[in-house]
């Protein structure tokens, strides 16, 4: 028998005590932070509240999940992305007004997005245009064909100023992927007016709901102000009308379903071929159970845990070959398989120092020379500080790790497993590193640095400041705005905080990491996995 | 019949289906080379293919194939065999099939020429056994067939009275007349049922017991001039005056009555030098009186009943007969052992006047009991043609006493598949699970007595639900198991979970939504025939599915073995438990393309004008009448019915405007206009 690669990488072995107190406290934490995870995830999922969802569903209409879930193939998964962005944020609704997510539609990945059309009628909000471009550039980036189930008022006036201008990108976005042959497929259920008219306009194939869609660039009123035309609703955007008259629509869909029915049969003829790394069918299951990623994971970030225990619970048989091991171990590197796929792993045991940020930077090199996709499992409170560290190089040492991260060019996918500060966000393919998917556990934080740093550097620098002023120090006033920077920047570390913001792809359970990974790297397998072995002038 | 003996070495057996392989295996035990022979709807059925040898006989219809002497005994010569067996049915009870068998030099095995004439034909019989002693219904089987000969013989014997086919058996052309009104019809039809059947359409008249048993005695003789009966079996449970359950020994029965039926039995074959095995059948009246039926000259269906409770092969012992072997026992060596019970499980609908099924066998499956027997001639995916009789397989049971045979049938009964065609499998449990039926209270009207009315399979909605939850299992699996896309990440996976899943299926002429979420491993919550949203779910679990065989966890805690079979192609799923069978059809998740559109709706090819409308609403037109003619682009187009049938609906008038694709016209199938 021939052994599979994972079978020739050793075991981890688990050291972890299910019954100590440090596992015990994290899981209570954990599970706690689980709950509140689902309270908002609730939020999310409650688009425009009963009022409007039931009028939605009188009218016979599907809500955007709903057609979202008969879309997909029956049973398959669906990555949702972002469900909560704009959560609790001033005027934006959990979610921002749009879904969307990675499914299986006539079983080939495709980028899903709905507008809610029960809330505001489907009005794009701020973050809900940044969250539709996020998705666009999900779709972008894996080369993944879009689906868009549109229902939407257009850009959400009031709000005008905040999304007019970087709005039309969207459009700009779907006619490049159409050139890039990822192809465009637009299902409009509802009114889609103005800007929303160019979805339909810009999108490869288009399907429209009779008796119910309505593209115009504008409706009757606007009509009537601009040139005192009198015209219907029907008449001037109708799905019948675009499907007979002016061909904006493609297929003219009897009611909901057989719109539905229309974005698969249209997705089945595409002939989708994904041209990166086919994983085989089968692969082994980790040896330990991914539940126990919740006593893993410290709640009190000052408490370290070891990043291998992470791995034993995500990859293929907990089987893991570890590279340069007894050199730079605070980056833990590695090669293992996630759902059959091969993936490099980088993952943090404590602060980055010369040694670790060498070693990553030529593991990222190995990787790219093997076309091996890249896993960061980010817990870092940054680079080691200090005048021995300055000495050493720690900057242009860091500098070759970001290097290596910004011009690599395999696939990565970065996992926010606790800390994420300073430029350890960066070196571990944060957010502006462009990793395909980037995900959160719900006991991640992330700035700058933690709020208590931060408050203390303030009463460094003020009582410095003072001291050169000649003045005494208003202990009380620093105490209060120490306070008041501590708690602000404690809250803006949230999860909650950067979810909202769409600094990642949303807050996951730890104990689904291995299948939104294996699911990202799907997607993310869509386009050639090709490394490079071009990077910008490391400093030696 | 010479009396030395034959030696055989190859048996044609010209039957088919179950009797056929049940004949076959006797002789391949005794090491005797079997020939098949067999129609074209036969072509693949398992008797051919498990015999040595198989011709075939020529087109489905029986007339053609397993009723054609000529071409029996052609493939007789042609195969060399030197012995033929009939079995039941067909040509078995057919003098001339004994005496073309004796002049082409073949052993056949069944009584003389002479046995089977006597006792062909009813009138006959019925003379013998007077003539020998044995009381016989008042009735009428002169030559005098004439319609009103028949009609003034029927009043004498009095109402109500049967028609009989004198050839037949089996119920074949059987009719009950109740009043002098009907006897013109009925003789008509019973003439035409048993020309039919039988190639003879001479009837007899006799008196109909009301609240008769049938009893019947089992007859054994060789050509040495032995003849023992092997008791009694009891067949009052018929339907349509065919029987349906068969047992050894009656309850009815005392010792002194079983040996009086017995030795009657014995003389009524005695007065015509009966060898092999024939089948004496009395009917009972609930005085103790018995009165002489018929012969039937051959191996009877339900024999297996008395193999069991005597321990003999009848096949084996009519072989040893046809061989000229003496019997080698008497009356005195005999025993009845224990009890055995026969059911006849047949491919028909008994909640529609037991119509005959005939189509696919999607799926039959008979459990292997310990003590239990099967008789088939099917498997699953075999055709049940319309061709034969619709018995699909005899299932009989054996036990120390009657009470257990019943429950080993009724265990047996309740795990048996029969999916694809209506079975009388549930009516069968029902039978023997009948408080009248463990008394032992019978007579052949026993299913209008106790089921009237409620023939079918009792409904069963938490049976029908549970059959849902394992269909949508099954799809669960087969779709985790046939995705592309990453395979390893569990069904129904989801980061933020909102909607569950549903699907819904056809169960009978109700539908049944389920709605479910997948939880991995196995486990799920279901909610069925509620709303989408809301409504109270229920956590089960796979246990295990290894097609056929589905073990399903209810919230309870309870499991359930299931047997499921599906038919992809029909999107049905066949589910079986001891609590009945449900099929469900799961229905499509979208609407077909067009199915929305109007049925036989015909529309405008394009914008245009109606010029003329030439169809009127109720009017039949035939396919390609033009209905409606419309202008468009300066050129007329005509609009035709794209059926034969009827115009029910006329959408618009001449001078109209109308859009491409609008519907002008409806027409519904049906007759054409006579012409």
């Amino acid at each position: 028998m021939t052994l599979s690669p994972t079978q020739r990488y050793p075991l981890i072995r688990s050291r972890i005590d299910v019954r100590g107190a440090q596992y015990l406290a994290n899981r209570a934490v954990n599970v706690q932070s689980l709950e509140k995870l689902e309270k908002a995830l609730a939020k999310s999922r409650e688009g425009g509240g009963p009022k409007y969802n039931d009028r939605h569903r009188a009218a016979g209409k599907m809500l955007p999940r709903e057609r979202i879930e008969l879309l997909v193939d029956r049973d398959a998964p669906f990555l949702e992305l972002c469900p909560l962005a704009g959560h609790d944020v001033r005027d934006q609704t959990t979610g921002a007004g749009v879904l969307g997510g990675i499914g299986v539609v006539s079983g080939v990945e495709c980028l899903i997005t709905a507008s809610e059309a029960t809330v505001k009628g489907g009005a794009i909000s701020e973050i809900g245009m940044w969250k539709t471009g996020r998705l666009a550039e999900v779709a972008e980036q894996n080369g993944l064909p879009s689906l868009s189930l549109i229902e939407s008022a257009g850009a959400d006036l009031p709000n005008q100023h905040k999304i007019f201008v970087h709005g039309g990108r969207g459009f700009r976005d779907l006619t490049r992927r159409s050139k890039e042959r990822t192809p465009t497929i637009c299902l409009v259920f509802g009114s889609s007016t103005a800007g929303g008219a160019y979805v339909p306009g810009m999108s490869d194939y288009v399907v429209m709901v009779k008796q119910q869609a309505q593209v115009y660039l504008a409706g009757p009123p606007l009509v009537k102000m601009a040139t005192g035309e009198e015209s219907e609703h029907e008449e001037l955007g109708g799905a019948e009308m675009h499907s007979r008259v002016s061909g904006v629509s493609d297929y003219l869909a009897e009611d909901e379903r057989d719109a539905v029915r229309l974005g698969r049969e249209i997705v089945a003829h595409l002939r989708w071929r994904k041209r990166g790394i086919v994983p085989p069918r089968e692969f082994a299951e980790p040896l330990y159970d991914a539940d126990e990623l919740l006593g893993i994971a410290s709640a009190d970030l000052k408490i370290p845990f070891d990043a291998r225990e992470v791995i034993a619970r995500i990859v293929d048989g907990s089987r893991f070959s570890e590279f340069k091991p007894l050199y730079g171990p605070s980056l833990v590197c590695g090669w293992a398989h996630i759902h059959g796929y091969p993936v490099g792993i980088l993952a943090n045991n404590g602060i980055l120092f010369s040694e670790s940020a060498n070693k990553g930077a030529q593991f990222i090199e190995l990787c790219n020379q093997s076309d091996i996709p890249l896993l960061f499992l980010q817990n870092i409170t940054g680079f080691m500080v200090g005048k021995k560290y300055e000495q050493e190089g720690i900057i242009k040492n860091g500098a070759k790790l970001i290097n290596a991260v910004s011009n690599s060019t395999v696939p990565a996918i970065t996992i926010m497993i606790g800390s994420s500060f300073g430029a350890g966000n960066y070196a571990m393919c944060g957010r502006a590193y462009e990793p395909r998917f980037l995900f959160t556990w719900p006991n991640h934080r992330i700035g700058v640095m933690g709020g208590k740093q931060l408050a203390g550097v303030l009463d460094i620098i003020q009582r410095g400041a003072a001291q050169k002023r000649g003045e005494v120090v208003d202990e009380q006033r620093l105490s209060v705005m120490k306070q008041m920077v501590e708690g602000q920047i404690d809250l803006e570390s949230e999860p909650y905080f950067a979810t909202a913001r769409l600094w990642d792809d949303g807050i996951i359970d730890p104990r689904d990491t291995r299948h939104v990974i294996a699911m990202s790297l799907s997607a993310a397998c869509t386009r050639p996995v090709e490394g490079t072995m071009a990077f910008g002038v490391f400093r030696h | 019949m010479s009396n030395t003996p034959n030696v055989l070495r190859k048996v044609l057996i010209a039957n088919r289906g179950e009797i056929a392989r049940r004949i076959a295996r006797t002789c391949r035990r005794l090491g005797l080379a079997t020939v098949a022979v067999f129609s074209d709807a036969d072509e693949d059925a398992l008797f051919v293919q498990e015999a040595d040898e198989a011709v075939r006989l020529g087109p489905a219809p029986s007339r053609e194939s397993y009723l054609s002497i000529e071409k029996i005994l052609a493939a007789a010569r042609l195969t060399g065999a030197d012995a033929l067996h009939p079995g039941y049915g067909f040509l078995s009870e057919r003098a001339e099939l004994a005496e073309a068998c004796a002049a082409a030099g073949i052993t056949f095995v069944g009584p003389s020429p002479q046995a089977i004439r006597a006792m062909g034909l009813k009138r006959e019989a019925k003379r013998l056994a007077a003539a020998a002693g044995v009381p016989t219904v008042p009735g009428y089987s002169g030559d005098d067939q004439g319609d009103a000969t028949l009609a003034a013989k029927a009043l004498e014997v009095g109402f109500p009275l049967l028609l009989k086919a004198s050839a037949g058996g089996g119920g074949k052309g059987m009719r009950v007349v109740r009043a002098a009104g009907e006897i013109e019809a009925s003789l008509a039809a019973a003439r035409r049922e048993a020309l039919a059947a039988f190639g003879d359409d001479t009837l007899i008249i006799e008196r109909y017991v009301s609240s008769p048993r049938h009893v019947e005695i089992q007859i054994l003789g060789d050509t040495h001039g032995n003849l023992v009966h092997l008791f009694e079996r009891e067949c009052s449970i018929q339907r349509r005056h065919q029987k349906i359950l068969e047992e050894s020994p009656s309850p009815a029965l005392t010792p002194a009555l079983r040996a009086a039926m017995g030795e009657a039995a014995v003389r009524v074959g005695r007065a015509i030098g009966y060898s092999s095995a024939g089948t004496v059948e009395f009917i009972l009246g609930d005085d103790g009186a018995f009165y002489f039926l018929e012969v039937n000259t051959r191996l009877q269906v339900e024999h297996p009943v008395t193999e069991m409770v005597t321990g003999l092969d009848l096949v084996a012992e009519q072989l040893r007969v046809a061989r000229g072997e003496p019997l080698g026992y008497g009356q005195d060596d005999l025993v009845q052992r224990g009890h055995a019970i026969e059911v006849r499980l047949y491919a028909e609908d008994p909640a529609s006047g037991f119509l005959p099924q005939a189509g696919t066998l999607v799926d039959f499956h008979v459990p292997e009991d310990e003590g239990v027997r099967l008789d088939t001639g099917v498997r699953s995916g075999d055709e049940v043609s319309i061709h034969y009789d619709p018995m699909i397989a005899k299932i009989i049971a054996h036990g120390a006493s009657r009470a257990e045979a019943t429950r080993r049938l009724v265990r047996t009964l309740e795990r048996t598949s029969v999916q694809g065609l209506a079975s009388n499998r549930a009516l069968l449990v029902r039978i023997l699970e009948h408080p009248a039926f463990a008394a032992g209270e019978l007579d052949t009207h026993f299913l209008d007595r106790h089921f009237a009315g409620a023939l079918g399979e009792p409904a069963d909605p938490s049976r029908d639900r549970l059959a849902a939850i394992a269909a949508m299992m099954i799809a669960h699996e087969a779709h985790a198991a046939s995705r592309e896309v990453v395979p390893g990440v569990p069904n129904g996976f989801r980061v933020n979970f909102s909607v569950p899943q549903t699907v819904t299926y056809g169960v009978g002429d109700r539908s049944l939504t389920l709605a479910y979420r997948s939880r991995g491993k196995g486990r799920f919550d279901v909610a069925l025939d509620v709303p989408l949203h809301g409504g109270e779910s229920r956590a089960v679990r796979l246990v295990s599915w290894a097609e056929p065989t589905l073990v399903l966890e209810d919230h309870d805690g309870h499991r359930h073995t299931l047997r499921v079979v599906v038919d992809e192609a029909a999107a049905t799923f066949y589910v079986h438990s001891t609590r009945g069978s449900t099929a469900l059809v799961e229905r499509p998740r979208f609407p077909e393309p067009g199915a929305e559109a109007v049925a036989g709706g015909c529309v405008a090819p394009m914008p245009g004008r109606i010029v003329q409308v030439l169809a009127a609403e109720g009017q039949a037109v035939a396919r390609g009448a033009v209905l409606v003619i419309l202008e468009a682009m300066k050129m007329e187009h005509s609009v035709v019915a794209a059926i034969d049938g009827v115009v029910t609906r006329v959408a618009v008038q001449a001078g109209e405007q109308v859009e491409g694709g609008q519907i002008l016209a409806v027409v519904e199938a049906g007759e054409a206009a006579a012409v």
